[in-house]
């Protein structure tokens, strides 16, 4: 494998606290060199990204690729290339599929399918119970042995406080996190948005903040009770926000997850029954945006992560009550939190960088985040200052469901390098 | 009560309802208005020896029910065929829908048959607007989910109208499962528009998130909503509730908020009395209420197909002036 150097950007990398002008040197498929003096040597590929910002990738830790079971909504392959051309090059992908990802020849599957894509890398996560029924433990050793990063029933609760307190000791022995999908079952059921004054307005059963609070308090009594590391899944309300603070102020380990829809939405975005703003957890208030961005703001909250959720289009072209929960978000997710966090200014681009790449690699002990001499070159140049509008046509994503189509962005992904390999490259395009 | 005091000066010339009417929070105070003006003429024609107009001649007009419902699609139907339209009735079991068809799908295949009008109730919120923005057909809301049911909430207003005159300044308490109701939603926007003053009671697991912020005064005691207001309208207790925890059960759910002779005799005024039925004689009403003095129920139903004929002509294209202004004998016309 060659070299590469990129020259005379805007390097922002947390993990070395550096924010300068300097060129990037790869070889190899790994970082060599970071620094103002580094010269391109003759036989490297040399690009000019000046006026540009060059960053460690950006890194998801929760998306869902609906390979095997509904491939027409997206597959592993389609979601990798949706990644890069959002800027990411780890993501995690959720194990509820069809069947279940729940054992390692599953794990095998997915990572053999984001091979032939080559594109983001694919990190599966792993259920934490035989087909996600909350019922037996899965093989969990076996399962980080294939190559899975953590383990989730995500997409559903783990009901039970016991199989979650089991889980939490077990994943100990792996040194992986346990991610967890916050919400009391008999609060939510048949909720399909947030209940409040709009639910009350159009007459749709809410699910009560209370539901996902519930939950983030049991796991965090949990994680202190066994010692292990709950990761919480898209927190979306002031409550759990409280709750995770407390619990960092008394060393617990918890790490969180808030998703770029829950950073700048509100649930008036369900009004005329718009089913691309029907997710769960739904959209909340104004109260709750603010606390989940203050949160980000002081490192409450861990990470943005999209909780990218494709479903084709006949499905959400239903009644409001009937669709499917979850948007896409691998494509939007930059272009919109530079515009509505950095533009701002509640936060500056190198935090956001840190909740986008920096945190999530190290919540997930995986190997990036970071332009450190050695480490994979997965680096991500994007222009921060562009504007445009989101054009679902353009997504390389299979689906289209999202609530941020014709919004105002900033920023565009110009070139996304995987290993010092580009994936995705904006000229080319 | 003749429900004749008739104040029909014709609305704002020129005003129509749109396409659809799918629910009262869409409509302006002035729409509503024409719709009540407009069935005062209405009223008359079902109180002929030959009940039928031709004002809607040559229309086709479908009556998509997803839900069981016995006087809402009749009601609906009698007001169809009085205006001389021709109708169909689809109920959701025995038909395609059953078979798995989606709503578009139903919907589509429909209008490929050439319809004008369809009448949909429906058990998701949000249902009747869904299907307006799929089909150039004029739809109306015959119920969708807890969302709206802006015909059964104008036959209210009409209702109350005609008992008290005017709907201006009159203090309507909406009583019982106001959560999972798309009349009170309906009559809540409908009252407030044409400037009544609404108040809602009910046990609190059965009030909606927020209620107050739509406008409404919210009593947990019945006594205080009776002290307070000028007229109830009695929602049906579904018998589901029990099973859903929401109250303990119908007997401890009519002692608590039942309304009760003895209750209306300890009222400061002379309460009117509506309910949308079908009723739970001996739950949240009485029967010596119900038969009684204060009821106009049997009042609403009559109004009903009059509000019902009044929507399907302006939709149609009707004008107040010609409803009214001439008479419906005459605009309106008989068949001859």
């Amino acid at each position: 494998m060659g070299k590469m150097w990129l020259g005379g950007g805007r390097v922002i990398d947390p993990s070395q606290r550096i924010d300068e002008i300097a060129n990037v040197l790869i070889q190899d498929g790994r970082i060599e060199a970071v620094g103002r003096d580094i010269q391109a040597p003759d036989d490297a590929q040399v690009i000019d990204v000046s006026g540009q910002v060059v960053a460690p990738g950006l890194i998801d830790v929760h998306v869902h690729f609906r390979e095997p079971g509904k491939e027409d909504a997206e597959t592993i392959g389609t979601g990798a290339r949706s990644a890069a051309a959002g800027g990411f090059t780890s993501v995690c992908t959720m194990p509820n599929t069809t069947p279940v990802t729940d054992n390692p020849a599953a794990i095998g599957f997915a990572l053999k399918q984001a091979e032939v894509a080559g594109a983001a890398r694919v990190l599966p996560i792993g259920a934490i119970t035989l087909g996600q029924e909350g019922k037996q433990l899965a093989e969990i050793g076996k399962l980080v042995d294939a190559g899975a990063v953590a383990i989730s029933d995500d997409g559903h609760p783990v009901e039970s406080s016991h199989m979650m307190r089991t889980a939490l000791e077990y994943a100990q022995i792996f040194d992986i996190p346990v991610a967890d999908h916050c919400e009391e079952p008999t609060l939510a059921k048949g909720g399909s948005m947030h209940e409040g004054v709009v639910s009350t307005r159009l007459g749709l059963k809410g699910i009560p903040s209370a539901a996902e609070e519930i939950m983030v308090a049991r796991d965090v009594i949990l994680a202190e009770l066994t010692g292990g590391h709950v990761h919480l899944c898209h927190m979306s309300t002031r409550g759990s926000v409280d709750i995770i603070r407390r619990a960092k102020e008394h060393g617990i380990k918890v790490t969180a997850e808030v998703t770029p829809h829950h950073l700048v939405l509100t649930h008036d975005m369900c009004d005329g029954y718009d089913t691309n703003s029907k997710m769960n957890p739904p959209l909340r208030e104004a109260e709750d945006v603010e606390a989940l961005q203050e949160a980000l703001k002081d490192g409450t909250i861990d990470m943005i992560a999209t909780d990218h959720a494709p479903h084709h289009y006949e499905q959400k072209e239903r009644d409001f009550a009937e669709a499917p929960f979850g948007i896409i978000g691998l494509e939007t997710a930059l272009p919109v939190m530079l515009a509505d966090l950095v533009e701002t200014g509640i936060v500056d681009l190198p935090s956001l960088i840190l909740r986008m790449s920096t945190e999530p690699a190290k919540a997930f002990r995986i190997d990036g985040g970071t332009l450190r001499r050695g480490s994979p070159a997965d680096v991500v140049v994007f222009d921060p200052k562009v504007k445009g509008k989101v054009d679902v046509t353009r997504f390389k994503s299979k689906s289209r469901n999202t609530p941020f189509g014709g919004r105002e962005i900033m920023g565009r992904i110009l070139r996304t390098i995987v290993a010092g390999r580009t994936v995705f490259d904006a000229g080319s395009e | 009560m003749n429900g004749l005091t008739s104040s029909a000066k014709p609305a704002g010339a020129g005003l129509s309802l749109g396409k659809d009417l799918l629910g009262l929070e869409l409509l302006s105070r002035e729409q509503i208005q024409l719709i009540l003006d407009t069935a005062e003429p209405f009223k008359a024609v079902s109180e002929r020896a030959i009940k039928k107009v031709p004002t809607l001649r040559g229309k086709t007009i479908v009556n998509l029910f997803y839900e069981a419902s016995t006087r809402t699609r009749v009601s609906f139907e009698f007001a169809e065929k009085r205006l001389s339209a021709d109708t169909v009735n689809i109920a959701a079991s025995g038909s395609s829908v059953e078979k798995g068809e989606n709503l578009v799908d139903t919907a589509r295949n429909l209008e490929a048959m050439r319809i004008d009008m369809v009448v949909i109730r429906h058990p998701s919120s949000g249902a009747a607007k869904f299907l307006a923005e799929r089909i150039p057909s004029n739809v109306i809301n015959a119920g969708d989910g807890w969302h709206e049911h802006p015909t059964q909430a104008l036959l209210d207003l009409l209702s109350i109208r005609d008992k008290l005159g005017s709907l201006e300044g009159v203090k309507v308490c909406i009583c019982g499962d106001i959560l999972h109701s798309r009349v009170a939603r309906s009559n809540i926007w409908g009252l407030l528009k044409m400037g009544a003053e609404v108040g809602v009671c009910g046990p609190k697991s059965l009030l909606p998130r927020g209620v107050e912020s739509l406008g409404a005064h919210v009593f947990s005691h019945i006594e205080e909503a009776i002290a307070w207001a000028d007229v109830l309208n009695v929602l049906r207790l579904q018998l589901e509730r029990m099973q859903g925890g929401y109250i303990p059960s119908l007997g401890e759910y009519n002692r608590v908020f039942g309304i009760t002779e003895e209750r209306l005799e300890n009222a400061p005024k002379e309460l009117v009395v509506l309910h949308p039925g079908p009723m739970n004689r001996g739950v949240e009403i009485d029967s010596k209420v119900a038969d009684g003095p204060h009821s106009v129920i049997l009042h609403q139903v009559t109004n009903g197909v009059a509000v019902r004929m009044a929507i399907l002509y302006l939709l149609a294209g009707g004008t107040a002036e010609r409803a009214s202004l001439h008479g419906a004998k005459d605009e309106i016309g008989e068949v001859g």
